[in-house]
């Protein structure tokens, strides 16, 4: 009879019953998501890059150097001579290593000079090597492939040419226009900065800066690029380089023989690490969100609460009724109680509907348009705690309006005020 | 008229009761009806006539002085315990809006029912049958009880006070809100149905005009200077 009792009088005031349900289910569903899409970008944050043992550059703190070879956020303060990535390289522990050359861009998106090795062994998300929408990886000097980004949003097709401009402006006035390259391939999305990168031959990188010198063209030096061709393209100098390991347990081994390699100041950095402080210090940020999420969860409730007890005035009658027939106070109190689980209930199971229909909704459309792969499950064991967590409140709040009805019940008695 | 042993339905010793000490107060020295009657109280609005029904039906207690309801000391039982009393020993009827809108008749009826513990198929089986008596027959069972006019919500309203065959029943002005006719058929089914039950009637009212279907009656200021009904 309680259950009936609740419900139909829950029914008998659908209205408003329905617009505290309505903006419950909007901070429940606000908190959900914001908690999903949070784990998710620790998620693809944290999985930027894997499979990579260490990244080695020039001495540079370990956030710096994960941000300009990773993130392709920042510059490199020095380079690491090609001599001495070679050395390394040949390295017993050393699988294998990808070599990496950042410092010109192609109208905003940073160009990335590297070899075979990184189509190979770069591997991302949980080792999930790259793949290959259209076309194939560079062979020649002057080819480039594109990451999917860089090519839905310019339009870029296979067989386009396109110009390298030095430096990493949106708009460079020094291009490298007498060597243009040829897009051969273009990447699947990803999700990570792959996406925003143009990856072309170390060779390439070295053929466009063979007539430049600090950063500018040479005066009356012009080589074509036929006749860079012909010259030798092994690099200089390179920004930095991946490194995978034979094994594991040598880590700490290589890591320090690299920084205390005595021929040039390194760095070498564990990548898993350096993305966890890295998120570390992005976590402020996501609590400050969650922290939101929260308050209006928690307005959500009040207004609940407030609807009820303004609901409690229009009652009085029931609770004259029912103290007639012999309901105790306390059957009072549980009645409001159990009106306020039935609407949180509810509110609960919309939320969460609603919840996956949006993420199925627009999974695709982030994934095309932000290279972001949420999935459409929000829920885990860890949702449960936030279940608990959120029923549990409404029951505390729920309290003040099933006090009112306990206190209505000792103190009205069978009066009925009209 | 009356086969049970001798004990009163409802007795009252030297019943104290007030909001404050130093305020108004209700007093009633002596009262006491046997099983079966029929008690007409008069009394004008503030004479204290909801306080009194509030004692009798245990919603208060007194601060001095006892309450008898059939043997059981209403003044000693716990809380809880006369929770439980009066679903299954006192019915109450209001003066109106006795009906919980978003329930059917026949669960307002049986709304009694849940609290008294009684066992759920004799309890259909009399609800419908009081109903039916009352002029209430199986069309209106699953109607909702806003539907009713106010003259069979009140119909509805005596169905459940008397649906456990309680011992008292309480009216206070149910008739204030029906018009002459009704009023007068109203009277006739609450006290043919009493009667036919057992219960023993207390009806609060300022209507003179209703006494006249009553075995006693008192004025609220009579009840006070300590006369006693048999």
């Amino acid at each position: 009879m309680l259950i009936k009792l609740a419900r139909l009088s829950l029914w008998n005031r659908r209205g408003t019953a329905l617009l505290t349900l309505l903006s419950l289910i909007i901070s429940l569903v606000l908190l959900l998501g914001i908690d999903h899409i949070r784990k998710e970008a620790r998620n693809s944050f944290t999985n930027t890059v894997s499979g990579t043992d260490l990244i080695v550059g020039a001495r540079s703190g370990q956030l710096n150097l994960l941000l300009y070879s990773v993130f392709r956020i920042g510059n490199a303060t020095a380079n690491v001579s090609w001599q001495t990535y070679e050395r390394i390289a040949r390295h017993p522990q050393i699988a294998w290593t990808i070599p990496l050359s950042l410092g010109d861009s192609h109208r905003g998106y940073r160009v990335l000079g590297t070899n075979q090795s990184y189509f190979e062994h770069y591997r991302y998300a949980s080792s999930q090597q790259l793949q290959f929408a259209e076309g194939a990886a560079f062979q020649g000097v002057y080819e480039a492939v594109l990451g999917a980004e860089v090519a839905r949003q310019l339009g870029y097709t296979l067989g386009q040419e396109i110009t390298l401009a030095h430096g990493i402006g949106a708009v460079s006035f020094s291009e490298h226009k007498d060597k243009p390259f040829t897009v051969t391939g273009i990447l699947a999305p990803t999700g990570t900065p792959v996406d925003q990168t143009v990856h072309v031959s170390l060779e390439g990188i070295e053929a466009i800066h063979l007539d430049w010198q600090q950063g500018a063209p040479m005066p009356g030096r012009q080589i074509s690029a036929e006749q860079a061709l012909e010259m030798d393209l092994t690099p200089k100098a390179i920004t930095a380089f991946m490194v995978g390991l034979n094994s594991r347990m040598a880590t700490f081994v290589v890591q320090r023989q690299v920084n205390e390699f005595r021929g040039e100041p390194l760095t070498a950095i564990l990548p898993g690490v350096a993305l966890a402080e890295l998120w570390q210090m992005l976590s402020m940020v996501e609590n400050i969100l969650l922290l939101i999420t929260l308050l209006v969860l928690v307005a959500g409730l009040v207004g609940m609460m407030t609807t009820l007890l303004a609901s409690m005035r229009e009652r009085q009658r029931e609770v004259a009724i029912l103290r007639a027939v012999g309901a105790s106070p306390w059957y009072l109190f549980w009645l409001i109680q159990l009106e306020v689980l039935l609407l949180t209930l509810m509110a609960m199971l919309g939320a969460a509907g609603l919840l996956v229909a949006a993420l199925w909704g627009v999974q695709d459309w982030l994934a095309a348009n932000y290279g972001l792969f949420i999935s459409i499950n929000p829920f885990s064991w860890y949702t449960l705690y936030w279940a608990g967590g959120i029923l549990l409140s409404a029951a505390v709040l729920a309290c003040i309006p099933a006090l009112v009805a306990y206190r209505r019940a000792l103190t009205d008695g069978l009066s009925i005020r009209l | 008229m009356t086969t049970k042993p001798k004990i009163p339905a409802i007795e009252l010793k030297d019943l104290t009761f007030w909001y404050r000490a130093d305020g108004w107060q209700l007093h009633i020295p002596a009262l006491s009806l046997a099983s079966g009657q029929h008690l007409f109280v008069r009394g004008a609005s503030g004479s204290g006539k909801t306080t009194l029904l509030n004692l009798l039906c245990g919603i208060t207690v007194p601060n001095a002085g006892e309450i008898w309801l059939n043997g059981q000391a209403l003044h000693q039982l716990s809380a809880a315990k006369r929770d439980k009393l009066r679903a299954a020993d006192i019915g109450v009827v209001f003066q109106q809006l006795n009906l919980i809108p978003y329930l059917s008749v026949l669960d307002n009826v049986l709304l009694r029912a849940a609290f008294a513990k009684a066992p759920a198929a004799v309890m259909q089986q009399r609800a419908q049958d009081l109903l039916t008596a009352l002029g209430l027959p199986a069309s209106y069972w699953a109607q909702p009880a806003s539907q009713l006019s106010v003259g069979q919500q009140q119909r509805v309203a005596i169905a459940r006070a008397l649906l456990t065959q309680p011992t008292l029943l309480i009216a206070d002005e149910p008739t204030s809100a029906l018009d002459a006719d009704n009023r007068d058929a109203f009277m006739q089914v609450l006290l043919a149905e009493a009667d036919k039950s057992g219960t023993t009637v207390i009806f609060v009212s300022h209507d003179q005009q209703l006494q006249r279907y009553f075995h006693y009656q008192l004025a609220m200021t009579d009840l006070a200077k300590g006369v006693v009904a048999c």
